[in-house]
């Protein structure tokens, strides 16, 4: 099946080490299960003279046998494919971050220095790279055969993915989420370069600023910075070296400040209030664009901090 | 005098309380629904059988694949076991003259129908495009279909099963024949029991849920718009809540059909009777906790995901349990293979099949992969075609003679069976083979690399489509020319068998003898050929 099957990233060989595994396991049973059926339907077909029959009685001791080993088998299985599943939703705290922006019928994709693309991206091999989704519309979903990898975006919130590639070449990217009309041609491709191919590409021809430029731009033109800057008189937590980093809420709660975290701060800051702080700030919802959001999370991604929350 | 010389006009039929005229009111809609959805899915197989999307355009596309999922789902799967054979039967199996509520049941029928016909005149206007599932916030915002009249559809047809399995659970409850406990019940009737429960418990869900998303899209209530403050992600909750308990109320009932016909094949006692029953409870009430495993990557916390896979790990084991059971059921019988076994054991093959490649995709890391891909698709259907339409086709030839008085012509019964079974191959397993090279669902066009197996796919869908077909005229033969049957052509155990073929108005002209036990066959007395 060409390149949508190849094991292009670092997490393919793990799942289909799994998937070996299951297709051995289920394969054994199936293969017993229909050797014993077709041995039994001729064995004990009503034709045959020469063979004993009668009443079978309870068996607990088989019925026991066959309860708990398929029990124990599916626990090992269980345990190692959610082992699996953990890893890819913990990216490294270095990953390139690339904006992913889901829309009817396309992919729009932003990398940190400005330079977009649609339906197409271009990723450094033996790079984790980490993508913060989030759709304008209708639920998508990303999907990428070739990296085993597949996440929903959804509007109203981002979901992250991330993975390495380890293969150069080009591999089909899919929406996998029906979403409307045209959902089968909302198809592209991931380009996997070489790190300094890759370096080459992403500053030819680029005259944007880049994300966090771009959100830092908006950061003041939206007057965030007049609660937000530090010196200033109103009250409002510093934002540098928030992403990543552990929150007391007032009500008592704490959480990990993620992508999810500061886009609900924007739109909805009366969810989590921090603590000491009065919740005075008001929603931005209808001001800010998708864009600015995904700006604005750039530009505290680039103040520092822990970065790399889990989901 | 039987059932079916009551009356022979149009109103005897259609105001009829007697649960067996119910029950063939049911079949002949049934079978309406199900060409009409069978259409509709040929078409589709037509379409993929070029990667270009060159048959029908992108949209139509989208609306015969929601056309396929809803007739299929609401007004083929749900009701078919139950609301036909549930309703011919349950009464005769317990040795009860009708239903607790006779009237509701044919209310229930009127319903069924009154929905269904919605949803047809939904597709007359124009049809739907969301697909079965009616995610939002595309099925609230964006679809241009007729949406709320097809959700209407959906919603008139939930209260006819609510109804159908109330009713039944009441009658299993009170109409049983003196003496028999609950440990004397045949398994059809566990099977049946345990569907009620559901049915009664989660369609409730569906209805709430249907409405909700109703009135979101009539007056963008906000329940599920992220931009009022609503999530998307809560409608997948509320629709699986319903939908992943909805899967065995297609595939409990089947497993029921296949537990009477085996041992009755077999000359054997079910093997390890009690397990089957528990197992049937087991995965009646399991099956409620496991709706998130078709969310692993909806973006739901990790944490759920876990409990979610677990859960679904667990209810594979009762599962497993019964295909092993049927299997052990034949050791040391004395078996033959007549058109109703065919599909009974056909049956099994395609359950397990369905049932282990849903192991894949309860796998955590695997599911990521495998997920809204081909391999999806062709594990629901080898759970719910594979194993509901055959054990639907199973029943139809096993209690065609107690039904309509008359027996099947077993050669072509079973040329039908091993078409339909081949033919179920031949379209499904391609497509497993799809999904684990990345083939993602409901695309109207392909990448060029994947069309040799979406062409056997289709290929595959023609044997099966000539063998659906070929019962219908076989079936309709019978009627006219086939043999009498006797009270109990296959000399089966089961208090069905005796009374006469068809049954008189009121099930028995005496009170039938309560056996000893169920499944009481003895393979060392053989019976004698079907008559």
């Amino acid at each position: 099946m060409n390149s949508t099957l190849a094991e292009a990233s670092s997490i393919a060989r793990s799942t289909d080490l799994l998937f070996g595994a299951m297709l051995l396991l289920c394969g054994v049973m199936a293969i017993g299960i229909c050797f014993v059926l077709l041995f039994f339907c001729i064995r004990y077909r009503a034709g045959n003279r020469k063979v004993d029959r009668g009443v079978v009685g309870r068996k607990l001791g088989v019925e026991l046998t066959w309860t708990l080993v398929p029990l124990a088998l599916f626990i090992v299985i269980f345990t190692w494919a959610a082992h699996d599943f953990s890893e890819l939703y913990r990216p490294p705290a270095d990953a390139l971050p690339i904006s992913v922006e889901a829309k009817q019928w396309m992919w729009k994709l932003q990398h940190r220095n400005g330079k977009r693309e649609i339906n197409e991206l271009h990723v450094p091999l033996g790079q984790p790279v980490k993508l913060v989704m989030s759709s304008q519309d209708a639920i998508h979903s990303f999907f990428v055969p070739a990296f085993r990898i597949k996440q929903d975006v959804v509007p109203g919130r981002y979901t992250t993915l991330w993975f390495t590639a380890t293969q150069l070449g080009e591999f089909p990217l899919f929406c996998s989420e029906y979403c409307g009309s045209s959902h089968s041609q909302m198809i592209g491709r991931i380009v996997v370069l070489a790190p300094a191919d890759f370096g080459r590409w992403l500053q030819a021809g680029t005259s944007q600023p880049s994300l966090a430029q771009y959100g830092y731009a908006r950061f003041r033109q939206l007057g965030c910075s007049g609660c937000h800057a530090a010196g200033s008189t109103v009250h409002a937590p510093a934002l540098e070296g928030l992403l990543g980093r552990t929150v007391h809420l007032q009500d008592g709660r704490t959480l990990v400040a993620d992508e999810n975290y500061i886009r609900d701060s924007i739109l909805l800051p009366q969810k989590d209030v921090v603590a000491g702080f009065a919740p005075v700030m008001p929603s931005f919802a209808g001001q800010v664009s998708e864009e600015d959001i995904q700006g604005l999370v750039a530009w505290i991604r680039s103040t520092g901090g822990p970065q790399g929350a889990p989901r | 005098m039987s059932y079916l010389d009551e009356g022979h006009t149009i109103k005897s039929w259609l105001t009829s309380t007697d649960h067996k005229r119910i029950a063939i009111l049911y079949a002949i809609s049934i079978s309406v629904f199900f060409f009409v959805g069978g259409a509709a899915a040929t078409l589709i197989r037509l379409e993929l059988a070029t990667p270009a999307g060159d048959l029908v355009s992108h949209d139509t596309y989208n609306r015969l694949f929601t056309a396929h999922g809803v007739i299929m789902v609401w007004l083929f799967l749900i009701p078919s076991i139950p609301s036909v054979f549930g309703n011919f039967l349950l009464p005769l199996m317990i040795g009860a003259k009708d239903l607790a509520f006779p009237r509701l049941n044919l209310l229930s029928w009127y319903l069924y129908v009154a929905g269904g016909v919605l949803v047809l005149c939904a597709l007359a206007a124009g049809g739907v495009d969301t697909g079965w599932t009616f995610y939002t916030p595309y099925s609230t915002m964006f679809s241009n279909g007729y949406v709320v009249l097809t959700l209407f559809g959906v919603f008139v047809t939930g209260f006819s099963s609510i109804l159908t399995g109330l009713n039944f659970i009441v009658t299993v409850h009170h109409l049983r024949m003196p003496g028999m406990g609950w440990f004397r019940l045949p398994l059809f009737i566990w099977a049946i029991y345990a569907t009620s429960l559901i049915l009664v418990l989660a369609t409730p869900v569906l209805a709430m849920t249907t409405l909700l998303l109703v009135a979101e899209r009539l007056w963008h209530i906000g329940v599920f718009d992220p931009a009022l403050g609503g999530d998307p992600i809560l409608f997948q909750h509320l629709f699986w809540f319903y939908s992943h308990p909805a899967v065995y109320i297609m595939v409990l009932p089947a497993m029921g059909v296949a537990s009477e016909i085996i041992p009755c094949f077999a000359r054997q006692r079910i093997f390890g009777y009690r397990f089957m029953a528990y197992a049937i409870l087991g995965i009646a009430s399991i099956g409620f906790l496991v709706w998130g495993h078709h969310m692993f990557v909806s973006g739901q916390s990790m944490a759920a995901s876990m409990v979610f896979s677990l859960l679904s790990f667990l209810v594979a084991i009762p599962s497993a349990i019964k295909v092993f059971n049927w299997t052990a059921t034949l050791y040391k019988g004395s078996l033959r293979f007549e058109a109703p076994m065919l599909y009974a054991l056909g049956f099994v093959g395609l359950f397990m099949i369905g049932g282990l490649t849903g192991l894949f995709l309860a796998s955590l890391a695997l599911d990521v992969h495998l997920t809204d891909t081909y391999f999806v698709v062709s594990h629901f259907h080898y759970i719910m075609v594979g194993g509901t339409v055959m054990a639907y086709f199973g029943a139809l030839h096993f209690w065609w003679p107690k039904v309509t008085g008359k027996l099947v012509p077993d050669l072509w019964a079973r040329i039908a069976a091993v078409l339909i079974f081949l033919g179920f191959n031949f379209t499904f397993f391609p497509q497993y083979l799809l999904g684990v090279a990345g083939m993602p669902r409901r695309y109207h066009q392909y990448p060029p690399q994947f069309q040799v197996l979406h062409l056997l796919s289709s290929a595959g869908a023609v044997v099966l489509a000539i063998g659906y077909l070929l019962p219908l005229f076989y079936l309709a033969w019978s009627l006219r020319y086939g043999q009498r049957a006797s009270a109990n052509p296959w000399d089966a155990r089961g208090l069905e068998w005796e009374t006469s073929s068809p049954p008189p108005t009121h099930n028995f002209t005496h009170p039938p003898q309560l056996p000893e036990r169920v499944y009481d066959y003895d393979p060392t007395s053989p019976r004698a050929v079907a008559q």
